[in-house]
């Protein structure tokens, strides 16, 4: 893989935790990327653009992620990841289970 | 190889590949595939995967139009599912290297993933396995289509895993095709439990979660005497519980010599040894095992699965059916309906196919029921309560049980009567209908005995009163205890607490037996307790002459009887009932029939 490889960790704000609407939404952009998207808390890790492999990195709030994305639009990548990670819970759904 | 513990109900050992029960009720038809039908089971994965993620894609902008994107989020994480490449190479990656057929190879990887989600600290996206659920039904729909196998046509013998069983779906399985059950929930005397009893296969239940474990079409052994179920047994384990199969097959056929001995003792005591049955074709096996009349025909098969209350005439066919095999003299005790929460609400789920189960079934919709569920249904409104408020219902039964009592030795008894007034009700149906059928010259017997069970402790209080107003009794030991004990015998955090050996159930039952000598009544025991041979020489001492148990029971009983002579048996209950616990009477009562018969609980 060329371009650089990026590392940035962060923390889960979303009172709901890294659940499955943020994690549908977090893959699906990752895909959009060209570069490899990882993503790993406390040593396990993961395929970022695999909605099937973050559910098992089931995180609750509070909770450090570490991103790490390697390619040629890394920079970009990784920005576009982390911003969506840290914005506040999106249209604040009253039910948990969605 | 996984060993999971659960409660032996139903004894024996069955090997088999596992039917996985769920609410769509299809099963993985094969397990393997040969080499050279590797690309087109990768090809038609490929095409059931898109087919699926389509479907999903079009729920999503429907639910999306429908409530708000919120709402179709939840499909648009099943599509991207569907579509992520990692699923479609995990399968591809157990097709090829495994030679899985795809459907097996779907289902393996699916129940993969759910059960790493379960296993996740603080069950923190357990919930969200229902959705790996879900995803898999859809990948496998697509796959098997019109080809899927439904429980009532089995092709070959399976093993039939499942959370819990409700009653109209052991209702639709064929007895011939299931080899064994095993449930993750459920007690000693659930459903699942009578049910395997009945049909005389092997089954364990409260096993606790396990169904992530398996895929359909796993081999699995269910071992019921230890309460085991094995999945994906090693040769070793499979090569002894072969051995154990054999060996308890050769014990049941000794069992069998039995069947043209009477039940006496060894004193010359007769006992009368009847049947309980569910379904008319359990009559045959009913006789088959000694059987000498069916003491309790419980009838609520004819009102599970239907849209429709039973007409007069499949009640009465039912009824003929059962008579025509245990001929006209040998007594056959029909109980009127006994329907309430725990044996007839199914699922909310709803069941596919079958015509079976559905949401919800006519006799409790007719009285809405459905509409408001009850909060304490086993203090509600059921069975003979559930009649007596559907006077239609409750009629049509009693003229089919008065009408086919012109052809055998037929008997009507009433359940869960609580207060005299009740079975004053009851009775005084039943004088109606009797009239009715009368001007209409329709034949029945006028004589027709009326029985009532003792099922609820106020009946079993009340016995003497009751005693003088009926011609027999039958303890029905299930409610009785489960109300005595105010413990329900399927939630296995109090279940300890249901025991028939708990000194205020012999007391209850004590106190019946004396009350109906004194009126020279019959008393039968119907129930699991009677079935048990641990306590047959506490109910022959209590002085009970009569036992109703499922037909694969009878032998075991039969042989206890033949074992003992009435005064030991006295002698035993006289010492039963000054100890102070359920665990005593139980460990004394083991103990004095070891005596007796020392190959007895092997």
């Amino acid at each position: 893989m060329n371009g650089e490889s990026l590392i940035q960790k962060v923390v889960i704000t979303n009172p709901q935790g890294f659940h499955m609407r943020p994690m549908a939404a977090f893959a699906q952009l990752a895909a959009r990327f060209d570069s490899s998207v990882k993503v790993s808390r406390e040593g396990q890790s993961v395929n970022g653009k695999s909605i099937l492999d973050l559910m098992l990195l089931a995180a609750a709030q509070g909770t450090e992620l570490t991103l790490e994305v390697a390619g040629p639009d890394a920079p970009s990548a990784l920005d576009a990841l982390v911003k969506l990670l840290k914005s506040p819970a999106e249209e604040e759904s009253s039910d948990p289970s969605i | 190889m996984e060993i999971k513990r659960g409660i032996a109900v139903s004894p024996g050992v069955a090997i088999g590949p596992a039917l996985v029960l769920d609410s769509e009720w299809f099963r993985i038809p094969q397990r393997g595939i040969p080499s050279s039908q590797i690309d087109s089971e990768c090809e038609r994965l490929q095409h059931a995967l898109g087919q699926a993620a389509a479907e999903t894609r079009a729920n999503q902008e429907a639910v999306t139009a429908k409530l708000g994107p919120q709402y179709g989020a939840i499909f648009a994480a099943h599509t991207l599912m569907l579509t992520d490449p990692a699923l479609s190479r995990e399968i591809e990656t157990l097709i090829r290297n495994e030679h899985h057929a795809v459907a097996y190879a779907v289902s393996r990887v699916m129940r993969r993933y759910a059960k790493a989600l379960e296993s996740i600290e603080g069950g923190y996206l357990a919930d969200r396995v229902a959705d790996l659920f879900d995803i898999e039904k859809r990948i496998l729909r697509n796959l098997l289509g019109q080809r899927r196998e439904q429980l009532c046509d089995l092709s070959e013998p399976v093993i039939v895993l499942a959370h819990d069983l409700t009653p109209s779906e052991t209702a639709a399985l064929d007895p011939q095709r299931v080899h064994a059950f095993a449930t993750e929930a459920g007690g000693r005397a659930s459903h699942t439990a009578i049910v395997a009893g009945i049909l005389d296969i092997p089954s364990v239940v409260g096993l606790g979660g396990f169904i992530t474990d398996v895929s359909g079409g796993d081999v699995v052994i269910v071992d019921g005497h230890h309460g085991l179920l094995i999945i994906d047994p090693d040769e070793e384990t499979r090569e002894r519980y072969e051995h154990v199969r054999a060996s308890f097959r050769s014990h049941e056929s000794q069992l069998q010599e039995l069947r043209h001995l009477p039940a006496e003792t060894r004193d010359g005591v007769r006992v009368a040894m009847l049947g309980n049955i569910e379904f008319p074709q359990e009559s045959a096996p009913c006789l088959e095992r000694g059987a000498e009349g069916v003491g309790l025909y419980r009838t609520e098969f004819l009102y599970l699965g239907k849209q429709s209350d039973p007409t007069e005439e499949e009640h009465l066919e039912a009824y003929l059916t059962v008579l025509r095999t245990m001929g006209a003299n040998r007594p056959v005790v029909i109980r009127t309906l006994d329907l309430g929460a725990d044996k007839f609400l199914p699922r909310g789920n709803g069941v596919a196919g079958n015509g079976v189960g559905g949401t919800g079934v006519s006799p409790l919709g007719s009285v809405g029921l459905r509409a408001s569920p009850e909060r304490n249904p086993f203090l509600g409104l059921r069975s003979v309560r559930l009649c007596l408020r559907n006077l239609t219902l409750f009629k049509t039964q009693m003229r089919a049980i008065l009408r086919a009592s012109a052809f055998g030795d037929v008997r009507i008894m009433f359940p869960m009567i609580s207060t005299l007034l009740e079975l004053r009700q009851c009775k005084m149906i039943l004088a109606e209908v009797k009239e009715d059928l009368e001007e209409e010259g329709i034949a029945f017997n006028p004589q027709l005995p009326v029985g009532t069970m003792i099922e609820v402790p106020s009946a079993a209080i009340l016995a003497e009163q009751l005693a003088r107003e009926v011609s027999f009794f039958s303890i029905g030991t299930n409610d009785l205890i489960q109300y005595t004990l105010a413990a329900d015998r399927n939630n296995e955090t109090v279940s300890t607490l249901y025991s028939p050996g708990d000194p205020s159930v012999l007391r209850l039952i004590e106190r019946v037996v004396q009350a109906a000598a004194k009126h020279n009544l019959a008393v039968n025991v119907c129930g699991e307790m009677s079935g048990d041979p641990l306590y047959t020489m506490l109910l022959l001492g209590l002085g009970i002459r009569q036992l109703s148990v499922t037909p694969h029971g009878i032998p075991a009983i039969k042989r206890v009887i033949r074992s003992t002579t009435v005064e030991e048996s006295v002698a035993a209950a006289q010492e039963a009932m000054r100890l102070e616990t359920a665990r005593d009477v139980n460990n004394y009562l083991r103990e004095q029939t070891r005596r007796i018969l020392p190959e007895v609980f092997e």
